[in-house]
């Protein structure tokens, strides 16, 4: 990385002092980037381009919102009708959260697949689940905002999860609540965090591409950098790309924003919170389903401990254990193209994901895809079994009992034999 | 930083009193702090006009044998059904062993006619139905809570679901045969 030689006057000066242009001339402009990298690698990008649109969007709301348990509704109602194109930028808003979950799962996928989190690559990977988790708890707060009906009781059924904990749980729930149940106090300060975690979250960005350009990017092969060959400046190949992706995906968005903007959302949400009724079924937004389902499929005590304290016990679990499977996986290889064996069970975990999803989006009782006798909640059950045992026992036996096919020399070999597959 | 010509092994005199120091300002800056940070996570505690609200008091005369009405006691619903002969005797029969959250109705009510508990239910915090005319009232001839699927019965007592606790019994007292006050 040699440094650049800035002909502009002014930008010397300034570089010469705090060298900004150095800095973001090695990260977007020079980094040295695998030639082989496929559209799997444009999701990086395009979350950080939704964290981007959701904090403008944000801004322009707050301008128009109020944080108060007799407004709140009406205030979005009114950001609805009359403030000029307030449509449009909440319709950007509330799907731009499905978007980040959109972007942000793939890319989740994406270095399972490839084995992203293997050393080098673990403190990268941390930071991603960090994001994770701080994305989560930004969209449900953001969620409460509105204050309707699902706003009020997704806040208080979560709320309720910390009451599991033995002896402080109680006092913990009421110092969340402010109070005795979800209220005005819990409203503000929802809102107060909800405007701050964003913030939180573009710094975790900036750690984690730090992070990235420490270690280098992974590639479809798994194989690392070894000679100039194999790598190509960021400027123009990838940022070419990128724009590209950007554009596919912009109209993605668009198609959700402008003609099925509730299509992710609600019903239930358009009637104003009454903390005296329930609706009948209160399920999460669906980024969440897959985490509801493990929650709700916990309805056994085990060495005493309640159901419902093991249920939120395994919820956390589930993303917890994100942050060992650079240990849990045993194979020496990174790249599942190479890995006969270990990618079956890599599209078998996806599906198992999907199921858990669906499984969170119907009542327990119900039959699982209609099936006479297998209901949601055993099917719920088996595919948590799997979700946890895909880490626990297929990543360290696979590992080392896989033969993987053998590997490329390097980035440039492969490229010129045909890509990952050769 | 800079090596000293300090020996490696040989016991400075100045070595016992530099780590008494540094245990005891890393001490001070840690207590230091977490009093500095009480004041913060202390002001999201129930504020004082919001445990002001604390108690409200209800007219029971209007409430007919058999029917149940739902108050307001901070911000939750408050369960209070005036009890048939039927529901309390089913409260009564049940055997204790073969209860999630033994309990006797005794302990549960002041005066039999009367039931009075918390209307949230002690799973995830939803509100059971059964206290209109017409709910579903679950298998045990109390509450049902749609959410999860917990059932209470006619003391208010989990009898079935993934709920771990009776419904809760508020402090009350009687101020007159017809006037409850709650809190």
């Amino acid at each position: 990385m040699s440094a650049p030689v800035w002909n502009n006057k002014v930008v010397k000066w300034v570089d010469d002092r705090l060298p900004v242009f150095t800095m973001m001339h090695h990260t977007a402009y020079e980094y040295p980037t695998p030639k082989n990298l496929s559209y799997m690698w444009n999701f990086g990008s395009l979350a950080g381009f939704v964290l981007v649109t959701m904090i403008l969007t944000g801004i322009f709301l707050v301008m128009n919102y109020t944080a108060h348990t007799s407004m709140a509704f009406d205030s979005v109602e009114r950001i609805m009708r009359d403030v000029n194109y307030g449509w449009l930028i909440r319709y950007i808003h509330m799907n731009g959260a499905s978007m980040f979950f959109i972007v942000v799962f793939i890319h989740m996928f994406r270095g399972l697949y490839y084995g992203s989190y293997k050393a080098p690559r673990e403190v990268l990977w941390w930071i991603g689940i960090l994001i994770l988790l701080a994305m989560m708890a930004t969209a449900f707060m953001g969620y409460v905002l509105p204050w309707g009906q699902m706003s009020f009781w997704g806040a208080t059924v979560i709320t309720n999860l910390f009451s599991a904990f033995p002896i402080i749980g109680d006092p913990l729930v009421s110092w969340l609540w402010g109070g005795f149940s979800v209220a005005n106090p819990t409203l503000n300060r929802f809102f107060s965090l909800h405007y701050l975690m964003p913030f939180v979250i573009l710094g975790l960005v900036v750690l984690h591409v730090w992070a990235l350009h420490a270690v280098r990017s992974n590639n479809p092969t798994g194989v690392e950098i070894k000679t100039p060959q194999d790598s190509i400046p960021f400027h123009p190949y990838y940022t070419i790309k990128d724009l590209f992706g950007l554009g596919v995906f912009l109209i993605f968005f668009a198609a959700f924003v402008f003609f099925a903007p509730d299509y992710l959302g609600h019903p239930d949400n358009y009637i104003p919170a009454n903390p005296l009724v329930t609706p009948p079924h209160i399920v999460p937004e669906w980024y969440f389903l897959p985490f509801y389902a493990i929650l709700r499929s916990i309805d056994f005590a085990i060495f005493g401990i309640p159901a419902k304290l093991l249920g939120v016990i395994a919820m956390f679990a589930s993303i917890v254990i994100l942050f060992v499977i650079p240990w849990l996986d045993t194979s020496k290889v990174r790249s599942s193209a190479f890995r006969p064996v270990y990618k079956w069970f890599f599209w078998l975990f996806v599906i198992d994901t999907f199921v858990l999803g669906y499984c969170g989006a119907k009542a327990p009782d119900d039959y699982f895809l209609g099936i006479e006798g297998l209901h949601v909640i055993t099917m719920g059950q088996l595919s948590t079994l799997y979700y946890f045992a895909h880490f626990l026992v297929v990543m360290p036996l696979v590992g080392k009992l896989e033969r993987t096919k053998p590997l490329p020399a390097s980035i440039s070999e492969s490229v010129l034999k045909g890509g990952a597959n050769a | 930083m800079s090596q000293t010509a300090q020996s490696s092994g040989a016991h400075h005199p100045d070595e016992n009193r530099r780590d008494f120091l540094t245990l005891a300002t890393t001490a001070v800056g840690v207590v230091g702090t977490g009093m500095a940070l009480w004041p913060f996570v202390d002001s999201m505690n129930p504020s004082k006009d919001v445990l002001a609200l604390a108690s409200v008091e209800v007219n029971l005369s209007n409430i007919a044998v058999g029917q149940a009405v739902k108050v307001m006691w901070r911000g939750k619903p408050v369960f209070i059904r005036h009890r048939t002969e039927k529901e309390i005797n089913e409260a009564n029969e049940v055997a204790l062993n073969e209860l999630i959250d033994p309990q006797t109705d005794d302990e549960r009510v002041e005066k039999k006619e009367w039931l009075i508990v918390v209307g949230v239910c002690t799973h995830l915090g939803c509100i059971p139905m059964g206290t209109a005319t017409g709910e579903a009232r679950g298998d045990y001839d109390g509450w049902y809570c749609p959410c999860h699927g917990s059932h209470y019965d006619s003391s208010g007592r989990i009898r079935k679901g993934p709920a771990p606790l009776n419904l809760e019994v508020p402090t009350y007292t009687f101020l007159t045969d017809t006037s409850v006050q709650i809190g």
